[in-house]
């Protein structure tokens, strides 16, 4: 057993059993970051601060939300935004930032490809993140059919008969996932455990994960230059923090990461306040009817790229399309052989690719919503065979890419 | 500097997307339909004017309080509205207020020719047999548009004035005989009042699904649950819808109300109140939030300002 003294001190009898000064440096103070990079850094607090706020807001519309086919959309639309006091305010604050977390999950993940942060050592991150993303999509999921309303009906209908896998029929599967022939009570009572259980404990396992691949291969940085951590660490304890190419946690990237998530604050409450149409879709507020189909059934907006890959398609083709979009990204790591882990700018080819990757997305996205007819569906069709033909060439213009 | 470029490209694609998936994409999927600003530029224009004491006669002799109660002129409703329905499919409108909440103009051409002013003539042709239940006036024998207007002018002599009008008389009025605001406690019998005895709470309910069963009839369907239209759908299109359903729905059997423009100001405000009840609190709360996120933004990058000065 260790040995224990008089503590001398509150922090003194904490250091003795819990190690808090070692834990500080070690999360802190002693982690140490580069100074070369720029505020596309700060995206991983933005990210944890809007996860903060969605929990926080879904903690409050949990106390007065209603899992029932008959009361949950009453709940949500008369009780929460009628007479909780600032039930309205928790509403629109979870909607708005479960809708915000994915733009800020994509700029994110855009960063990553773009610097090449998934490279030499970074593969676990970049795969705990992609994994952060397939969670956050269930959890965003699960919660839009909360509300019981039109589009959580029929995109609760449309996405679980994705399972059924076209051909293969595997209707049985689908009957499994709902708990019944159509969405109805089973179906609702799972997703809400799903949305306030389960997801979000996977996803905070998920973080910590994120957060632990981080600490062996370092941040990158934004010019990809190769820092010898433990030399420059020195530097700075020894006092010369200006020369030094590195800087601790916190305080030091800590102000940084605090000064863009205040920026991004004043973002993020003017759409809370005065522009949450497009988190809380108007459709939405129409309670579920399943005799009545809405004229236009499409998904959030960060999932209409991978909506547009499976909807151009004959059935299966865009079953096999979709599934390929799903788990792509996910292998970046080796399809990209190059050794640089460089900015884009400086990789000839793969620069091309990256922009062009995403524009293809961004049109793939618009073309998502906008009804699947004439132009529309051709333009649909394209873009999806450019990101399928974007990733197998991927690998062969990487292979002979340059060194830098 | 370079922060400030790698932020504009990063603000051109987030705005390029929201473009694309929200204005954009909304203006391709739905119909555009412009507002004629309730003007009913499609029905005769007035060219007489009306005597409220020969208008007061006329509605007498007219038989109109047959099916109508004019409560203002201490007539009563002749039956009430469960067995109104039952003969007629809806509950004919008292007629205290029509003066003040639709334009005289389609008060004028009602009187005369119901199916054309509502614009249903698609399902009630009189030629095919299809009266509406509304019968027309076809005259006391003296010139007819001269008659009309004299018990327009009456209807607007009784009726409160028009600025009297509140969101709750102008919904529950030209709206609330076909449409529930469950939020609002709205039936289409009236406000459900509280019950002492479960009992009286449910021949309450009783009547008012009898009631619904001759509007199902009547409509086609019973017509929606308004509670939440102020956000289901947007400002522009329910007063667009109100102002002439056609333009929205071609074959609905909702009939165009008629409403003046501030008539139909009021009832969208009444939806809103349904809908969006906490509106001004959002804009007052909102106001405070952005003070204390933009001051906080300041003392954080004082601070990061402040750290960063042994950095460089």
């Amino acid at each position: 057993m260790a040995h224990f003294t008089k503590a001398t001190s509150v922090k003194d009898w904490l250091n003795q059993r819990l190690a808090v000064e070692t834990v500080e440096k070690v999360m802190a103070s002693e982690y140490w970051i580069p100074k070369n990079i720029n505020f596309l850094w700060a995206m991983g607090m933005i990210l944890a601060v809007t996860f903060g706020l969605l929990t926080i807001s879904g903690i409050f519309l949990l106390m007065y939300y209603q899992p029932s086919v008959d009361t949950a959309f009453y709940s949500v639309n008369y009780t929460i935004m009628r007479e909780v006091d600032f039930g309205w305010l928790w509403r629109h604050v979870h909607g708005v930032a479960a809708s915000v977390v994915f733009l800020v999950i994509y700029i994110h993940m855009f960063t990553g490809i773009y610097y090449g942060s998934y490279k030499k050592g970074r593969e676990m991150i970049w795969i705990s993140g992609m994994l952060l993303f397939v969670t956050f999509s269930a959890e965003a999921f699960s919660g839009y059919m909360l509300p019981w309303g039109q589009m959580s009906y029929w995109a609760g209908m449309v996405i679980t008969n994705i399972f059924s896998l076209g051909s293969l029929h595997f209707d049985g599967l689908v009957e499994w996932i709902r708990g019944d022939y159509v969405p109805a009570q089973a179906f609702l009572n799972r997703f809400f455990m799903l949305h306030v259980f389960l997801l979000p404990l996977a996803i905070m396992g998920l973080i910590g994960l994120h957060f632990a691949a981080l600490r062996i291969p370092h941040v990158n940085n934004q010019d990809g230059e190769e820092i010898d951590f433990d030399a420059e660490a020195k530097k700075y304890l020894a006092g010369d923090t200006k020369n030094s190419k590195v800087m601790r946690f916190a305080n030091d990237f800590l102000s940084k990461d605090l000064m863009v998530v205040g920026l991004f604050l004043i973002f993020f409450f003017y759409l809370v306040f005065w522009h949450y149409g497009f988190a809380l879709d108007p459709v939405n507020f129409d309670p579920a009817d399943g005799l009545k189909t809405p004229a236009h059934i499409y998904p959030e907006w960060y999932f209409l790229w991978s909506y547009e890959i499976l909807r151009p398609f004959p059935v299966d083709i865009g079953l096999v399309a979709f599934g390929f979009a799903q788990v792509i990204f996910m292998l970046l790591p080796w399809l990209d052989r190059s050794e640089n882990t460089v900015p884009a700018s400086r990789r000839g080819k793969f620069a091309i690719w990256f922009w062009v990757m995403l524009v293809d997305m961004i049109v793939l996205t618009a073309m998502g919503k906008l009804p699947p007819e004439g132009i529309f569906s051709t333009i649909g069709l394209v873009a999806a065979l450019l990101f399928i033909a974007m990733w197998i060439i991927l690998p062969f213009i990487t292979k002979n890419e340059k060194k830098v | 500097m370079k922060e400030l470029k790698i932020l504009a490209v990063v603000v051109f694609f987030t705005l390029l997307t929201y473009f694309l998936v929200e204005p954009y994409a909304h203006s391709q999927m739905h119909k555009h339909v412009d507002s004629e600003g309730f003007t009913y530029a499609d029905l005769p224009a007035l060219t007489k004017t009306g005597d409220k004491t020969r208008g007061q006669e006329l509605i007498m002799s007219a038989g109109c309080a047959g099916c109508h109660s004019i409560e203002a002129a201490g007539m009563p409703a002749p039956m009430d509205g469960v067995m109104a329905a039952q003969s007629y499919g809806v509950n004919p409108p008292d007629l205290s207020n029509a003066g003040a909440l639709y334009e005289a103009k389609f008060l004028s051409d009602l009187i005369k020719n119901p199916a054309h002013a509502l614009k249903v003539e698609h399902k009630f042709d009189a030629a095919s047999g299809k009266m509406h239940p509304m019968v027309p006036f076809y005259g006391m024998g003296g010139d007819i548009d001269q008659e009309v207007a004299d018990m327009v002018a009456y209807l607007q002599s009784i009726a409160v004035k028009a600025e009297e009008v509140t969101p709750a008389m102008a919904f529950e009025e030209a709206c609330g005989r076909c449409h529930a605001v469950g939020y609002e406690n709205w039936t289409q019998l009236g406000t459900k009042p509280k019950f002492k005895h479960e009992k009286d709470s449910l021949a309450f309910d009783i009547k008012l699904l009898e009631y619904q069963d001759s509007l199902k009839a009547y409509m086609g369907k019973l017509p929606p649950d308004l509670s939440m239209y102020f956000r289901s759908r947007n400002e522009h299109y329910i007063s667009t819808f109100i102002e002439n359903p056609q333009n929205h729905l071609a074959g609905t059997a909702m009939p165009r109300v008629g409403v003046t423009a501030d008539a139909a100001e009021k009832v969208i405000e009444y939806l809103a109140d349904s809908a969006d009840t906490k509106r001004h609190e959002r804009e007052a709360i909102g106001m405070n939030v952005m003070i204390f996120s933009i001051i906080f933004a300041i003392f954080a990058l004082l601070w990061k300002k402040q750290v960063w000065r042994d950095l460089h």
